[in-house]
Parts: C-alpha cells; sequence; structure tokens
C-alpha cells in the first residue's frame, strides 16, 4: 500500500519525476557508455594478437613497437636489417618467424608485405586464423590480400586493380606497377580488416625504381625485367616470432634485444599491452570519473527537487499523521519513491544504452574500428545500478528527515 | 476516568516550544460516549491545539488527556500513533484526501496503520461501497482518483474515511466551511445518520453556531481552554 501510493504520488507529478528520471537515466547511460567502450576498446586491442611470442623491431619503446607493428598506429623509428633477421629466424629457439615490411599505403589504408606464412602464423582473439571470404592467397608477385573493410569501403572484389601510393598520405603512386587482388578477407574486427597485404618481394618491387621519397629519372624498368630480379628485402620493419619452447623465451628475448650488430627490440605482445594500459589509464580514470560525477549530480538533482516539492506536500503528510501514520512511515514514502525514481532511471538508461548501441555500434565500427559487443551488463556495472540506486536511498534521507521534522511539527494540521 | 466517558481532559497545558509563546490550558473537559460536541471558536482560539492533544500529534507538558480509556501521556509517541490510527477518525476542513490516490485508497488507509481497525471493518471493499453508498456517493467514484471530485464529494469521502473500522471518537475541524449552505445541511445529516450508525462519539469544531441545533452540546471555547500569549 505504501508502495502504491508512492507511485501514486510520483504519476501526480509525472513532469518533475519524469525529467528526474530521464536525467539519471542518461547519467546511467553514458556511465555504462563509458565502460562498454572501455572494456569493448580494451578487449578489441588485446584480442588483436594472440599466439605470437614476440615482437622484434628496430630499438624504440615497447608500447610504439606494439603500436606500429600490430595496430598500424604511429610509424617505425628505424628499420631492421634483413641480415638481422635471418640471424634472428636460425636462432635454435625460433619455432617460426613471419617479417612484416611498411611504410606504403592503398587510399587511407596502410600496405603490409609479409610471407604468406603470416595467414598460418597470425592469429587472433585467442587463437582463431585468418579466414578468406573469397579467393586465395598471394601467389603472383603483383598479388594482394586485402581486409574485409578495405573491400567494402572501396567496393573491391577479386581481380581489381589497386594501385599502392608510396609513404602514407602521399600523392605519389606506384602507378606503374599496380596489384591485383587474389583474395579479400573475412571480417576480423582487428587492424587486419583496414590492411592491404602482399608479399615482401611486391613491396621491394614497386620500390625498384624508387629512392628515398620520390621516382628516379628516367625511364620504368619493365615489369619483365623486374621479374627475374633479385627480390630480397635490404630490411623489414618488424617481425613476429614464436619459440618453440616457451622455456627458451626470455633467453631469446635477452639475445635480441642485447643483439651486437643492431640496436634491436623484442618484446612480449602481453606485457606492451599492459604498459599501453598503464598510459591509458589516467585516461580511462578521469573518464570513468567524469560519468560517475554526471551520476552523482544527477542524483543530487533528484534530491533537490524532492526538497522543494516538500512545502508544497506538507497536507500529504499531515492527511498520512492523522491516519495514524508514524513519522517513520513518512520518511519510508520518501524513501521508496526515491529508490522507485532511480530504479526508473536505471532502467531507462539501461534501454538508452542498449538502443544507442544498436544504432551507434555499425557508425564506430566503421569509423574506428571498434566492435563493441551487445552483451548483458557485467557485475562491475550490475555493482553501479545498484549503487545508484542505493546512493538516491541516501540522498533521499535528507529531504526524508527534514519531512519527519515537519510532520512531527505540524502534527495533523497544516494551515495552506 | 468514569465508565461512559470517551474524553477526558484534566488540568492539561500545553506550550509551543520555540520563541512563539503561544499556551493552552483546560482545566477540565469531558465527553460521554455517543455524544455529539460542538465547540464553537474564532481561528487562533486554539481549537486545532486543543484537536492536536486529543488526537496525540502534540502531548501536554502536564494534566492527563484521557481518550477511550487510555491515558495519552503515558504512550510513547509511536503507541500515541497507533492508539490514533485504532481509535480515532479525523475529518479536516478542506483537501483532506491524497488526490492522486484512488477514493476506495482514501477510504482505507486509516486501516493500514491499524490492525484492529482492520479487523473491525470486516470485509474491506464491501465496507469502502456500503459507506460510500451511505454517504450518497455514487459506486463508480470508488475507483476514480479523489482529485477528480467535487469539494462536496470529497468531504463525504473523508467522513466515509473517518467512519471506516468504527473509531470510538471523530474529530472534525471545520468539514463544513468548504460547503455552501445547502450542501452544509445535508452533509451533517448524512455524518450525524452514519455517527449513529457507528456508534461513534463526534467532536466538532467550528466558528459558526448555527450548525449547533443538531448536536447534543455546544460549547465556546473559551470556556473549555484558556489560551495565553506571551509577547516575546
Amino acid at each position: 500500500m505504501i508502495l502504491r501510493l508512492a507511485l501514486g504520488s510520483l504519476l501526480a507529478r509525472s513532469l518533475t519525476v519524469g525529467l528526474t528520471v530521464m536525467s539519471i537515466a542518461v547519467s546511467v547511460a553514458l556511465f555504462l557508455a563509458v565502460e562498454k567502450v572501455r572494456t569493448g576498446a580494451k578487449a578489441s586491442f588485446a584480442d588483436t594478437i594472440s599466439d605470437t611470442d614476440l615482437i622484434v623491431g628496430a630499438r624504440s619503446g615497447s608500447v610504439q613497437l606494439l603500436l606500429y607493428s600490430v595496430f598500424r598506429i604511429g610509424t617505425p623509428t628505424n628499420n631492421v636489417t634483413w641480415e638481422s633477421y635471418q640471424d634472428i629466424a636460425r636462432q635454435p629457439s625460433v619455432d617460426w618467424i613471419v617479417p612484416i615490411s611498411l611504410g606504403d599505403s592503398h587510399h587511407q589504408f596502410r600496405v603490409m608485405g609479409t610471407t604468406t606464412e603470416f595467414f598460418e602464423r597470425y592469429k587472433y582473439r585467442g587463437g582463431r586464423t585468418l579466414e578468406f571470404a573469397s579467393g586465395a592467397r598471394m601467389d603472383d608477385l603483383f598479388d594482394a590480400v586485402i581486409g574485409a573493410d578495405v573491400a567494402r569501403t572501396l567496393d573491391y572484389d577479386i581481380g581489381q586493380s589497386i594501385v599502392v601510393s608510396h609513404g602514407i598520405a602521399s600523392f605519389s603512386d606506384h602507378d606503374d606497377t599496380p596489384f591485383r587482388v587474389s583474395g579479400i578477407l573475412e571480417k576480423t574486427g582487428t587492424p587486419v580488416d583496414r590492411t592491404v597485404i602482399v608479399s615482401l618481394e611486391g613491396i621491394e618491387a614497386i620500390h625498384v625504381d624508387w629512392q628515398g621519397g620520390g621516382r628516379r629519372p628516367g625511364a620504368a624498368t619493365p615489369e619483365s625485367v623486374i621479374r627475374e630480379m633479385d627480390l630480397e628485402p635490404a630490411a623489414i620493419t618488424a617481425a613476429l616470432l614464436g619459440v618453440s619452447s616457451r622455456l627458451q623465451l626470455f633467453g631469446l628475448q635477452r639475445w635480441i634485444n642485447t643483439y651486437p650488430e643492431e640496436p634491436l627490440l623484442a618484446v612480449l605482445p602481453g606485457l606492451a599491452l599492459q604498459e599501453l594500459w598503464q598510459i591509458t589509464g589516467i585516461a580511462e580514470i578521469a573518464l570513468v570519473g567524469v560519468s560517475a560525477m554526471v551520476i552523482v549530480a544527477s542524483i543530487l538533482g533528484m534530491m533537490a527537487v524532492t526538497l522543494a516539492s516538500l512545502s508544497e506536500r506538507r497536507r500529504e503528510m499531515a492527511i498520512l499523521r492523522a491516519m495514524g501514520a508514524r513519522p517513520g512511515t513518512i520518511v519510508g514514502l520518501l524513501l521508496s519513491e526515491a529508490v522507485l525514481t532511480a530504479a526508473c532511471g536505471v532502467i531507462a538508461g539501461l534501454a538508452l544504452l542498449y538502443s544507442g548501441l544498436a544504432v551507434a555500434r555499425p557508425i564506430i565500427d566503421s569509423a574506428f574500428g571498434l566492435w563493441l559487443p551487445i552483451s548483458w551488463p557485467s557485475e562491475r556495472e550490475f555493482l553501479v545500478m545498484l549503487a545508484v540506486v542505493a546512493g538516491a536511498a541516501v540522498a533521499s534521507l535528507v529531504p526524508a528527515l527534514r519531512a519527519y521534522r515537519f510532520s512531527l511539527a505540524d502534527g495533523m494540521m497544516v494551515k495552506t | 476516568m468514569p465508565e461512559g466517558q470517551i474524553l477526558c481532559m484534566t488540568d492539561v497545558a500545553f506550550r509551543w516550544p520555540g520563541k512563539s509563546s503561544f499556551a493552552l490550558k483546560v482545566p477540565g473537559f469531558a465527553m460521554s460516549r455517543r455524544e455529539s460536541v460542538m465547540i464553537v471558536g474564532d481561528s487562533g482560539s486554539g481549537k486545532s491545539t486543543l484537536l492536536s492533544l486529543i488526537c496525540g500529534t502534540l502531548r501536554a507538558d502536564s494534566g492527563t488527556i484521557e481518550v477511550a480509556g487510555a491515558e495519552l501521556g503515558a504512550l510513547s509517541a509511536a503507541g500515541r500513533d497507533r492508539f490514533r490510527a485504532d481509535r480515532i477518525g479525523v475529518i479536516f476542513q478542506q483537501f483532506n484526501l491524497l488526490p492522486y490516490a484512488s477514493v476506495r485508497d482514501n477510504i482505507v488507509l486509516p486501516l493500514m496503520f491499524s490492525a484492529n481497525r482492520r479487523k473491525r471493518a470486516g470485509d474491506m471493499e464491501a465496507e469502502v461501497l456500503r459507506l460510500c453508498r451511505a454517504m450518497g456517493l455514487d459506486d463508480a467514484i470508488v475507483a476514480s482518483p479523489a482529485g477528480q471530485l467535487s469539494v462536496g464529494q470529497q468531504q463525504r469521502v473523508a467522513v466515509a474515511r473517518a467512519l471506516i473500522g468504527q473509531p470510538d471518537l471523530v474529530v472534525a475541524d471545520e468539514p463544513t466551511s468548504a460547503l455552501d449552505q445547502k450542501a452544509q445541511a445535508g452533509f451533517l445529516d448524512l455524518l450525524f445518520a452514519q455517527m449513529h450508525a457507528a456508534g461513534s462519539s463526534l467532536l466538532l469544531v467550528s466558528h459558526d453556531e448555527r450548525l449547533g441545533r443538531q448536536f447534543d452540546r455546544v460549547e465556546r471555547i473559551e470556556s473549555i481552554a484558556r489560551t495565553e500569549r506571551i509577547a516575546a
């Protein structure tokens, strides 16, 4: 009955209560959205590389190496010479090694030179391998495999001829040596989706007539001549490798890091990610903090609205008191109103979040390559929602105690 | 308290706490069971304070107030609240009802706070309908929100609420002042009929002496209570 009265009283003030519910809903949705993006981004980063024991590159920061080799974010400071690469590959503890050569682009997508072994060794989301949606691996020197986003965005199909641009965001094209799309990969939710994969030799081939940042003057070398050339690369950007035994991992890492011929760096992807989280942690805390403050603000708003409504509800309190309600009942009434309001706000916030996610998901995916899962709220998120309701209950104690004092002083008589 | 009395106040003194020094003294006032008493007084004469003391929302500083055999001063605040729910029906001047709740919920409100009264009321829904019919209210309004009713209807619903579960004493504070002359007479007739049917006593305060004809006894507030105002 108290609950029914509380409900009736809330419905009678549906405009102010509705706005309060809205403000709580928006704040809860904001907080949960931040949580979703935060955990979604982390999960998607962590899912990008698996089963790779070490990433090897020129000496720089481990986060930087991880970012440019796996996530195609930023640019490498230096290359690894082919001799060093072969030296590492010859180490007995190395089970497999896949070279990566970056630096060119096609439209907004990066071009990566590698070997066909990449398709077997590159694993994501707990050991999944790359699958072809159509076509096959590169077979010819000028074959290219494109990621799902590349195919979708540029509307490419098998057999499409593509011209690679020199460098990133440049205007000089390798238009004399076009590639042909030989395969299109399934969507993975990793940066591979936005990558054009060609052979290492292909990368060398398109640079035959180039020196530094531009084309060497003179006639272009005909394709037939290029095909006859020795296209062993002079250097690569990085390499992914796996060890035959986990026991040898740190020994190998040490060996690479102290390689005398050239300053190299080998990092464990998991550890580099941890380092990355430490950097982003501050921003995360700030985001979570701001959205938590928005929730606090909306609860304070509810408290203010309840306080403001008290004076006009003194009559209501007096009636209840005259009927034999204890002051405690009146506190209970206000408390249950606050809990009901907050609960409605939380539920509306969830609805807002999920409908927002459903709408924004493809947009976020294409803009940031971040596929947010629509899943049940996590335990932590449930706790946050509970905390909102509990916080509303605690906040309502202020108006409730005021009402308690009013009803003690007024008794059942109110002159209005 | 002699047998057959519903209310007995002896040497009661009360002073509002705080700066507004308003004090009320009641040397002696009593009411018999089933008696109807009207107290005439102007506003500011201490009527509301007197009623609050009788209903137990205010506690006398000294003296005894006995209602239906219970000494209010001996009860705790919660005890007085329970006692009020049990024994007393209250009718205000106006805005008696929770406007957002249905007529039915308004009428059964006192039953929520007293198990005894709930027991006396018996079948709650049937009793609500019976009282509404007895007060000349249409069955159809029982489910509608109280805020949609006319003032006259609201006052009759308030009587039904005061009488549900047969309280020993009904206390009414200017219940007719919001009604027009014609409605006043009809309202009082219905109130008296139901009072007698329920076997309750009625204590009504009003400034309008013309209402007094139907009452067993009419008292002026000055003859019952002495008020003092001490300039702060």
